[in-house]
């Protein structure tokens, strides 16, 4: 396929994740139809992402006749925000909102902790039984979530935390990603640092927080989003643990408006998607270099 | 949520290094880019006199940082993936006091029900489009988009969104898109002159509404990752390959590929891992239905432990579900690691 040409010329400058440096410096030139072409399929690739999430906004925001009618109706007639309004109130969404911030915050707080305490242990204390410990943690995510369902149940169960924000937290705590993330990043810091610190007194602890956890910063920052978005777009826990209205979090209100609203009202139900996405896709857009910085660093490492 | 599966905490020789890949290095800061070049530190041992004293304090120090992680991993997985394995012999319904031995008698109902045989089938086609399908499609976008022609930048941004939607509103979205009646499917099929068919409320479509919809949402993060892999490949190489006269489909098949090789592995490891697990799409767009003709496992083991309450299928059907992606695993891990490039 001569769309997937890369040449020497194109390399340039490739490092920086964009890219837009020093390309077109020598070399070839790309000739004008192959560059036609492959602009149309940019196009046609946005095209596949951006088409349905454009519906899904736009439907979110369109009357109900713009929504039930043939041919499509691709350009809302009227923006309204009555979808809006319906969706809010078919299911109370306002606490909703308040257990998906109170789980997402607390639960990534413990879990990002977890992971800075045990980063900070394999890189920069000595023991021997590390590689052992190491692989017990990594392989854990090799575990699929269907398999600990079960037993997890059981436990918060005994332990009386259903209906709890505990209940819905704590299974979620361990980390294994994002501690893979910051090991590999503190490994790139210089030792010698922190050995003069040793020389001057600074203990394990102090040596951790001054030095360590300030130069990691940047990694912090990028796993405390991944954790962040995966918590706040948890299903299938939230759904088990939890049985009362009061304690469900947005996705699972997500499932509420679909069994209430149906094929009747697909204005309200977009608008429910819209809402329950939207906190993390302002993020994303926010903070895209870094999210996909980290999880292509997880995967590339 | 991607998975990092590879247990080394070494890069291997067989990850691709960065154009600048220089072998132990010393980094005098931390590069925001990355962690490469610092692979071969090693902590430093000093000889002092106190060593052993400050060796077993370490040792403690060591314990103490890492036991909060480590006693939560256990707790919340290897324990309950080990206890479950248990109640698979089991019979229980959350009520009776105890559970009730009664041997391999949940597995033999499971083999002999053609329900379940379907779903296994169902979890095998789902987990294989969806797996094949992203990478080889995302492999495929994310070529194009390392060509850098104009607008790459934000097809990136657009292919990674719907990774960042939570799987509910994914699931809402396309069962909308698939609404025979005034679904953007309806105008697809109606271009060739076709009805569109009833998605996900008829058994012949229902298990591939809910894997087109899955891997629309997978192929972005596919995508992007493949794209950021080629932008990482060593140019020297494709410097002298160009040199050589190799280029287009060439290029690709020789060099590209191979040097992905790493990454196609780690994400055809993680894609089989999340797909086996995918609920909240399903959940929202079928139910597994109608009858199971898109219950997978995932969905399976849900329905029976949350809503029939038959602990003992359950189990034995989570088991199922963990000895296969065992046996998965196993299989990449041996057959990748022949084709894992190590240049």
């Amino acid at each position: 396929m001569s769309t997937l040409n890369i040449d020497a010329e194109s390399i340039d400058g490739m490092t920086d994740g964009r890219g837009r440096t020093s390309r077109r410096s020598r070399g070839p030139r790309r000739p004008l139809w192959l560059t036609a072409l492959l602009i149309a399929g940019v196009v046609a690739t946005i095209a596949v992402f951006l088409v349905p999430i454009y519906w899904l906004f736009s439907s979110s925001l369109k009357p109900s006749g713009d929504i039930y009618s043939w041919p499509l109706q691709w350009i809302p007639t009227q923006l309204t925000l009555d979808n809006f309004v319906s969706a809010w109130n078919s299911a109370p969404f306002d606490r909703f909102f308040l257990n998906s911030i109170v789980t997402t915050a607390v639960g990534t707080l413990l879990e990002l902790t977890l992971a800075i305490l045990c980063a900070y242990a394999f890189v920069f204390v000595d023991f021997r039984f590390k590689k052992i410990a190491f692989g017990l943690i990594i392989a854990s995510m090799m575990l699929p979530g269907h398999v600990t369902l079960i037993v997890n149940y059981i436990t918060i169960a005994n332990l009386g935390w259903l209906n709890s924000y505990q209940g819905i937290i704590l299974p979620g705590i361990a980390s294994a990603f994002a501690m893979f993330l910051l090991y590999q990043y503190m490994r790139t810091i210089d030792k010698d640092i922190l050995q003069a610190a040793e020389i001057d007194g600074a203990g394990h602890i102090r040596r951790m927080l001054t030095i360590v956890v300030p130069l990691s910063t940047p990694m912090i920052l990028t796993a405390t989003l991944i954790v962040m978005v995966g918590k706040w777009n948890e299903y299938v826990w939230p759904l088990i643990v939890t049985s009362t209205a009061d304690m469900r979090t947005l996705p699972i209100g997500l499932l509420f408006l679909r069994s209430q609203e149906g094929y009747s009202n697909w204005g309200a139900i977009m608008a429910g998607a819209v809402f329950v996405s939207l906190p993390m896709l302002i993020l994303f857009f926010l903070a895209q270099k870094r999210i996909i910085g980290g999880l292509a660093a997880g995967a590339l490492k | 949520m991607t998975l990092a599966v590879r247990p080394h905490p070494h890069p291997g020789p067989g990850a691709p290094r960065g154009a600048d890949g220089e072998e132990g290095s010393v980094d005098t800061s931390p590069s925001p880019s990355g962690t490469r070049g610092a692979g071969t530190r090693i902590v430093p041992r000093s000889p002092s006199p106190q060593r052993r004293r400050r060796r077993r304090r370490d040792a403690l120090l060591f314990g103490a940082l890492i036991a909060p992680n480590l006693i939560a991993i256990i707790v919340f997985s290897y324990y309950p993936a080990i206890y479950n394995i248990g109640l698979s012999f089991m019979e229980w319904d959350f009520v009776a006091p105890s559970p009730e031995f009664v041997g391999l008698e949940n597995y033999q109902d499971l083999f002999t029900d053609p329900s379940f045989l379907q779903i296994l089938m169902n979890t095998l086609i789902f987990t294989g489009v969806s797996v094949i399908g992203s990478l080889v499609g995302g492999l495929v976008l994310g070529s194009l988009l390392a060509t850098k022609v104009p607008l790459t930048g934000f097809a990136q941004t657009m292919a990674f969104a719907p990774h960042m939607l939570p799987g509910a509103a994914v699931g809402l979205l396309w069962l909308f898109i698939f609404d025979p009646n005034y679904g953007l499917s309806r105008w697809a099929f109606s271009l060739f002159g076709a009805d569109s068919p009833s998605w996900t409320t008829t058994s012949d479509w229902s298990l591939w509404a809910i894997t087109l919809a899955y891997t629309w949402q997978r192929l972005g993060f596919v995508t992007v990752i493949c794209y950021t892999a080629i932008l990482d490949l060593p140019k020297d190489l494709y410097e002298a390959a160009a040199l050589d006269g190799a280029h287009g489909w060439k290029l690709f098949r020789h060099m590209t590929l191979p040097l992905l090789s790493p990454i196609t592995f780690f994400l055809s490891i993680t894609g089989v891992i999340s797909a086996a697990q995918a609920f909240d799409i399903i959940s929202i767009m079928t139910s597994g239905g109608p009858g199971v003709s898109s219950s997978t496992l995932s969905w399976m083991v849900y329905e029976e432990a949350f809503k029939n309450f038959d602990i003992g299928t359950a189990s034995a059907g989570a088991t199922v579900l963990l000895v296969i992606l065992l046996v998965i695993t196993w299989v990449q891990v041996r057959y990748g690691d022949k084709k894992v490039n190590y240049s």
